[in-house]
């Protein structure tokens, strides 16, 4: 039982962390390429790693934060203008052929030390190290220091965290879960509405609460990694939804999803079709290098760590949440980047020690996670093409 | 849109009849009152000229019908006007307006905005897409869809209310309105293309062009369709459309223009039309009249004479190729 409450704890680790939060507002500007306006963007590490250097080169050299994050924005807007103009009156193909070039050439750019000027700014292949500007960030803390667990209260402190006392709970947070789908798609109780949001809401309270009294998460308050950063990248998380539901359920978000379906037909309508895809793929940016700026506050800007992975880290966490809704970028980074986590620490554990089996080495866990990743991946394109949140009837058509 | 509104003038088949008969029979004769203009206009694909028109002149108000055999260029013509291709004579001669407004160097949305709407002879239904968010997208001038002003509901929502409005009328009018939140793609064809049609009218168009909005339509709703197109010249819009039903052509048209290997061969109500030696050389044949499904035609006698022509016909072109 301590082995799988030590994988539960990491997975729990690793999906309230910063950087997934990084990931899924990266995931959320690529959601509106992708899902809605049909651009084909494999370059969405390309927005993240602009928006990272802007904001820490700024810091750097003593630009106040604020301006730091706007200069982060602005390399994004100006690189979606680039990649845009010459391939959005093209036809889908030519833009990812351009982003997944372009991406490369930033990274390289990045991580060339031929001309000093430049590797003074980016550090080169080492990057930026976060010390040099994580402080203006870290001093805003309201935490305070030291150690702060969530919950508080949790399993240990009911019967001395005895087996029963978890299995139970885990027992009632899946059936909560299932509830929570079954009212989802309308299969369980006949609410409607406004009823039915806040069933669903205070359902996930409750299981979200569960999940942390299960496997209570221990944190610094204000340290790299801590609750500070945690708090902050969640709440970006949640604003960044509130401003793409804004967009999608207004006109001009009709206008996006007409673009995917047919661009001849919207011109025929009277819609400007370039001037829509351009719009989609600078915001889309703008979230990007959002996530970007976050996904290096924890860590340093490194060149290769925002590389052609993070993109199809992103892909997948999109297919997975289900492509073109408002919830699924965030479901498929907590999912993709849990479950990653669960199948190391899991073949950690049972595949790479001689309590149980010994497979495999303990560099080779890691490897084989994404073998898996990959394996669920087709499965999932094969089986469920609409990820989890979408909506079947929307795949039915795809002509 | 609406049953009350003001028939348009020529509502009336005899005062249509009256006003074309002073008009000339012949490729691109002048009109009293004409909305569209186009001057030569040329479309070269390699060596092959697919259009290549002189002149011709759309009358405000009433039902052209574009007529030729296949491959005779009326759906290049269609993409060039529209602004969906540009013409290999641009900057040569070619020149067409619209409304008093010239549209030589216009992109296929300004055209749309400028109040000429066009469809597609394969339907572009936004599959994904409910049936009433393909009628919403019809709409002009919508302020939401501004990127500054679509997070600021509020800017926008009244005029979301009418445009909805407008759309359950449209939607009523041919007879879709049950079917407003079902996905398009899951329409029949022939209800398509009623919803491509309704999607134009979203945005309350001078003039509609209609490419082959019979094909595939089966016979019940061709009847509907047909009586669409004509309350849609009764209210005064003008009407295009490309066709190659014959039946459907006399039946509605008012004008009739033909078009062959990318010219314009004839010009004419469709009964002169029809008469027209040129005409049943390039597209009807000499049999056009006769009803494929009569049995008399499968007697000795008729076989006899139809073989006769045939050979004659066969014997005419060994001369010409001597020749």
């Amino acid at each position: 039982m301590d082995d799988i409450q030590q994988i539960i704890n990491a997975m729990m680790r690793e999906v309230v962390s910063p950087q997934t939060a990084a990931v899924a507002i990266a995931v959320i500007g690529l959601n509106i390429h992708f899902g809605y306006t049909g651009l084909l963007n494999i370059g969405q590490s390309a927005f993240m790693l602009l928006g990272a250097y802007g904001f820490a080169i700024a810091i750097t050299k003593d630009v106040p934060m604020f301006f730091a994050i706007i200069i982060g924005l602005l390399m994004a807007f100006v690189f979606a203008l680039v990649l845009g103009v010459p391939t959005l009156k093209l036809r889908g193909d030519y833009l990812a052929i351009v982003t997944i070039s372009a991406a490369e050439i930033v990274r390289y750019v990045g991580r060339s030390v031929g001309y000093e000027g430049l590797f003074n700014l980016t550090g080169g292949a080492q990057g930026i190290p976060g010390s040099r500007y994580r402080g203006p960030f870290t001093s805003l803390s309201p935490f305070g220091d030291g150690n702060t667990t969530i919950l508080e209260f949790n399993y240990t402190d009911v019967a001395d965290g005895a087996t029963w006392v978890r299995l139970v709970g885990w027992i009632v947070v899946i059936a909560l879960i299932v509830a929570a789908v079954k009212i989802g798609r309308g299969t369980l109780g006949s609410l409607t509405g406004g009823a039915r949001a806040g069933a669903l809401a205070g359902l996930i309270a409750v299981i979200t609460l569960g999940i942390f009294f299960l496997a209570p998460v221990p944190q610094q308050n204000t340290g790299v990694e801590g609750w500070w950063f945690t708090v902050v990248t969640w709440l970006l998380v949640g604003v960044c939804l509130i401003v793409v539901t804004l967009l999608i359920r207004s006109p001009w978000g009709r206008a996006l999803r007409g673009v995917r379906e047919d661009e001849d037909a919207m011109r025929s309508l009277g819609k400007n079709v370039f001037a829509i895809k351009m719009q989609a793929l600078v915001i889309g940016g703008l979230f990007g290098a959002l996530g970007g700026m976050m996904y290096v506050l924890p860590a340093t800007v490194q060149p290769d760590s925002l590389g052609r992975s993070i993109t199809f880290f992103c892909y997948t966490a999109l297919l997975l949440g289900g492509a073109a809704t408002i919830w699924g970028p965030v479901l498929g980074s907590l999912i993709f980047f849990g479950g990653r986590v669960f199948i190391i620490a899991a073949s950690n554990t049972y595949l790479s020690s001689d309590k149980y089996i010994n497979l495999m080495s303990g560099q080779k866990t890691s490897q084989f996670a994404f073998i898996v990743v990959g394996v669920a991946l087709m499965l999932l394109v094969i089986f469920r093409p609409q990820g989890i949140l979408g909506d079947k009837r929307e795949l039915r058509f795809n002509v | 849109m609406s049953e009350t509104a003001a028939r348009g003038a020529l509502a009336d088949p005899a005062e249509r009849k009256k006003l074309m008969s002073g008009v000339g029979a012949e490729p691109g004769s002048s009109k009293p009152d004409s909305i569209l203009q186009v001057n030569t206009i040329v479309r070269q694909f390699g060596g092959m000229t697919a259009v290549d028109v002189h002149h011709l002149e759309v009358q405000r108000g009433i039902i052209t019908a574009l007529i030729g055999p296949n491959g005779a260029g009326k759906t290049t013509f269609f993409n060039l006007i529209t602004g969906f291709d540009r013409p290999t004579s641009a900057g040569s001669g070619a020149a067409w307006s619209f409304d008093g407004r010239k549209l030589d160097k216009t992109s296929a949305s300004s055209v749309a905005k400028s109040g000429m709407v066009r469809t597609f002879q394969l339907t572009k239904a936004l599959n994904r897409m409910t049936v009433m968010e393909n009628m919403m997208l019809g709409a002009q001038n919508q302020a939401g869809e501004s990127l500054a002003k679509s997070i600021f509901r509020p800017t926008w929502t009244s005029q979301e209310k009418q445009i909805e409005a407008k759309a359950e009328e449209l939607l009523d009018r041919f007879k879709l309105l049950e079917k407003r939140s079902d996905y398009a793609g899951s329409l029949s064809g022939g209800q398509r293309k009623l919803l491509e049609m309704a999607r134009a009218l979203m945005s309350d168009p001078k003039m509609i062009m209609l490419d082959e909005p019979m094909a595939g339509v089966n016979p019940a709703l061709t009847q509907s369709l047909l009586g669409h197109i004509q309350s849609l010249r009764d209210e005064g819009m003008t009407v295009l459309f490309v066709e190659h039903d014959m039946h459907v052509v006399r039946h509605i048209s008012d004008w009739v223009v033909v078009m062959a290997e990318g010219r314009i061969v004839a010009e004419g109500s469709a009964d002169t039309v029809m008469s027209n030696p040129a005409v049943i050389d390039a597209y009807l044949g000499a049999h056009h009249d006769t009803d494929l499904g009569d049995d008399a035609l499968l007697s000795d006698a008729t076989l006899e004479q139809l073989e006769k022509e045939v050979a004659e016909e066969e014997a005419e072109r060994e001369e010409e190729d001597k020749a």
